[in-house]
């Protein structure tokens, strides 16, 4: 199988992804330029977190209209695995693949830290190594993860069982104060009706060894293998 | 240029005195024109050039047998053993911090990368540390929010992990608060690269973005201390694009892999003057520049303000003649300009053109070291009789320092809200943050590499001499607690200004209690930043000599 990750102007956290597939899940890895309109044959497209351009404008709104993203649209449209973290979240929402928008977070500050999020399906590409319900630990780190959708979005979100994960505290109680960015429904996670696109703000490269914290992260990239 | 015959007036106004323009007139054999006024005023900053501290920093052990590169390029170089160096230094952006917190500190870390991927190390880890005044003060809650946003906005878009911070608070910092960031990057040791204009004929290339009005007079600026004007200074500061930066640095990165750059520099302090005329010095070459090549941004800027621009994220290449196109090539992926400005003479000096006539013919060697060196006039005192002691409220009595604002809890509440807004994981290297020591993973060698801050702001006031050995001492203890050993340390030395005898000794002491320290635990001083002139109306901060000391634990 092979992992596609695109590399945005300012995408930083590329590498990772890179590192974190190739190194540590011992796949092969692709980087896909912004530029270019070539996915390179990949089975699995990552966008990575980061600050595509900048994030002028509003996060996520420039890079969607990048080369590659017209042909991360009809990939993703074909029902092939793509996961936005993060920035890649931002531009999801932004192109349109996903449901709702990432605000500043409530406390208007970027916010870094380790956070707890409750598996809330195991429908998805990207949680069939989950249960319903686990609890796993990953970092967050983002200015703009405040999730919003309206109330009747939202219940068809539930209705379809399209939340995938929401913040917890340690014990997986899905608290108020759990919530770091003031996220509707302390949703971290969503995916498309269709459940083979992902978006989320935790960081599960970030949280592939556990000398970094956590391997909790490699229950959603291995999902897919 | 015409010589309007006697500059003496601009040079004063830009800061320096009688006696440096005679010696300015004695080096030309004429009266400097204008532009040559500014260079040299620019240049002969104390900013730029430690005029009063560089015969005092002689004191510092500055080789070692790790010691790749010691003080006097843009970073000093360490080695980590497998091929592999850490390159690092420490930098103040204090004076801007004032004046506008979140641009001043943003390209404060702005600066400190450059330096250190000028140089051809991938930045891995930042630290900083701050100083403030009254933390209940409305002014210091302002700053203190604008400075970390600064950070935290520059630092976050870069994806290098800010993995510590250092905070202080004491009255004296109320009107000058402190700014110095730290970064550390990894350079494979046969790929460093230097700031050298060397081989004829090679060209001159000016990357990044383009040269506004922003910054002027920034390293002036920065080397005199504040009044109650102090705001009107607000346009000398730099304002600061992480985003062109990030680009910058993943374009200047892929550059540096081919065998066409010759040297890079930074435009930092005194801009493209300063990056032109080292890059020269540093080649014992001469440059040809032509100023009408210079990309700009503003309209009408005259040949002065194109030299003396603090615009951020430029640099300055020297390519092998016959490569400008694969450099533009290169660039120009990363959508980013690379213009051919001038070119590599046999020459001392630097020949500047301006539509089609030469308006300047300066000779390198004065510039970069002419400077007149100072034996400022030094003057011990007891905490008891000195007159910095009244002007800072230097030491709050015992009872003070038990009170809320500076118990511990409150400094560790204050460091964990700072830190949280930092994004200190991206990179997946940071092993340990929010702790006395960040711990960086080095996946290129298997090594582990260990930061240690240390200050002792009271104890420097109470003796500086002790103070300054206490620092060192304190982060070779640090290191040792996490089993690492020291390699070097790079300082920031923050103090009033050095025209009053008192501070001079403070500073002179500060720095032979931390050269006695360093040479007893073999610790090198690799780079370092001095800023003087951390003073409003007469009044001074402690003294602030901040280190950070690298430690390596081997894999």
């Amino acid at each position: 199988m092979k992992w596609g990750v695109v590399v945005f102007p300012a995408s930083n956290c590329d590498y990772d992804a890179y590192f974190a597939l190739k190194n540590i899940l011992k796949c092969e890895v692709e980087f896909l330029w912004h530029k270019e309109r070539n996915l390179k044959n990949v089975d699995v497209v990552v966008l990575p977190g980061g600050f595509s351009y900048g994030d002028y404008l509003r996060c996520g709104a420039m890079a969607r209209f990048s080369p590659v993203m017209e042909e991360v649209i009809s990939f993703a449209n074909k029902g092939h695995p793509v996961m936005g973290i993060c920035n890649g979240f931002q531009v999801l929402t932004e192109a349109g693949l996903l449901e709702g928008t990432l605000m500043k977070n409530k406390t208007l500050k970027f916010m870094c830290k380790q956070v707890w999020v409750k598996s809330q399906t195991t429908q998805g590409v990207w949680s069939h190594n989950t249960e319903k319900n686990k609890v796993l630990k990953m970092p967050i780190a983002h200015g703009e993860g405040n999730y919003f959708v309206t109330q009747e979005k939202l219940k068809e979100l539930e209705d379809n069982d399209q939340i995938a994960f929401r913040y917890c505290d340690e014990k997986g109680e899905v608290l108020e104060t759990s919530n770091p960015n003031g996220s509707v429904s302390n949703i971290a996670g969503v995916y498309n009706k269709n459940k083979n696109i992902l978006g989320l703000m935790p960081h599960p490269e970030r949280a592939c060894e556990s000398i970094l914290g956590s391997e909790d992260g490699r229950v959603l990239l291995e999902s897919v293998l | 240029m015409k010589n309007l015959g006697g500059n003496l007036a601009l040079a004063k106004k830009l800061g320096l005195t009688e006696y440096e323009y005679d010696l300015i007139k004695d080096y030309l054999k004429r009266d400097p024109t204008d532009l040559e006024t500014s260079l040299f005023s620019a240049m002969w900053s104390e900013h730029c050039s430690y005029k009063s501290s560089k015969n005092i920093l002689k004191n510092f052990p500055t080789t070692g047998p790790n010691v790749i590169q010691g003080p006097g390029e843009n970073a000093g170089i360490v080695d980590i053993g497998g091929g592999w160096a850490a390159c690092f230094k420490m930098e103040s952006h204090n004076h801007p911090s004032y004046l506008e917190p979140y641009q001043g500190a943003a390209t404060g870390v702005g600066g400190i990368l450059r330096d250190v991927f000028t140089m051809g190390a991938r930045p891995v880890a930042s630290l900083n540390m701050l100083r403030f005044g009254n933390p209940e003060s409305a002014k210091t809650k302002y700053l203190i929010s604008r400075v970390v946003k600064g950070i935290g906005d520059y630092g976050n878009c870069m994806g290098v992990p800010t993995v510590g911070t250092d905070v202080f608070f004491d009255p004296s910092y109320e009107h000058n608060p402190l700014v110095n960031a730290f970064n550390i990057g990894i350079v494979k040791k046969d790929k460093i690269f230097l700031g050298n204009a060397s081989g004829i004929g090679n060209s001159i290339m000016y990357v990044g973005a383009k040269t506004g009005r922003d910054g002027i007079g920034g390293a002036i600026m920065a080397s005199a201390e504040f009044d109650d004007e102090a705001y009107e200074k607000k346009p000398t500061v730099q304002v600061g694009d992480p985003f062109m930066e990030k680009l910058l640095l993943e374009a200047c990165l892929e550059a540096m892999q081919t065998d066409y750059i010759v040297g890079i520099q930074d435009m930092g302090a005194a801009g493209l003057t300063c990056s032109t005329f080292e890059m020269a010095d540093r080649a014992q070459s001469g440059v040809k520049i032509n100023l009408s090549k210079v990309p700009l941004r503003a309209k009408n800027m005259t040949p002065v303000e194109v030299m003396m621009s603090e615009s951020q994220e430029r640099m300055l290449l020297c390519v092998k003649k016959g490569f400008e196109e694969e450099t533009k090539k290169l660039f120009s992926k990363w959508d980013l300009d690379a213009v051919v400005i001038g070119e590599v003479i046999d020459s001392p000096y630097v020949k500047i053109e301006w539509k089609g006539e030469e308006i300047g013919e300066i000779p390198v060697e004065p510039l970069v070291s002419g400077a007149p060196l100072y034996e400022r006039p030094r003057k011990s005192y007891t905490p008891s009789s000195s007159v910095i002691a009244s002007g800072s409220e230097a030491i709050p009595s015992p009872k003070v320092m038990r009170s809320p604002r500076f118990s511990t809890e409150n400094l560790a509440m204050t460091k964990a809200s700072i830190m949280e807004q930092y994004d200190s994981m991206v990179g997946t290297n940071t092993l340990v943050c929010y702790h006395d020591v960040p711990l960086i993973r080095v996946r290129e060698n298997g090594s582990i590499l260990a930061l240690a801050m240390g200050s002792a702001e009271y104890l420097t006031y109470l003796n500086p001499f002790e103070g300054g050995k206490y620092i060192v001492l304190k982060a070779v203890e640090k290191l040792a607690s996490v089993g690492a050993i020291p390699l070097a340390l790079t300082d920031c030395l923050n103090f009033g200004s050095p025209e009053n005898p008192e501070i001079m000794w403070q500073f002179e002491q500060t720095v032979l209690g931390m050269s006695e320290a360093c040479r007893k635990m073999n610790v090198p001083v690799v780079s370092g930043n001095v800023s003087f002139y951390n003073e409003t109306n007469g009044k001074s901060i402690l003294p602030t000599p901040l280190i950070v000391m690298v430690g390596l634990i081997h894999g």
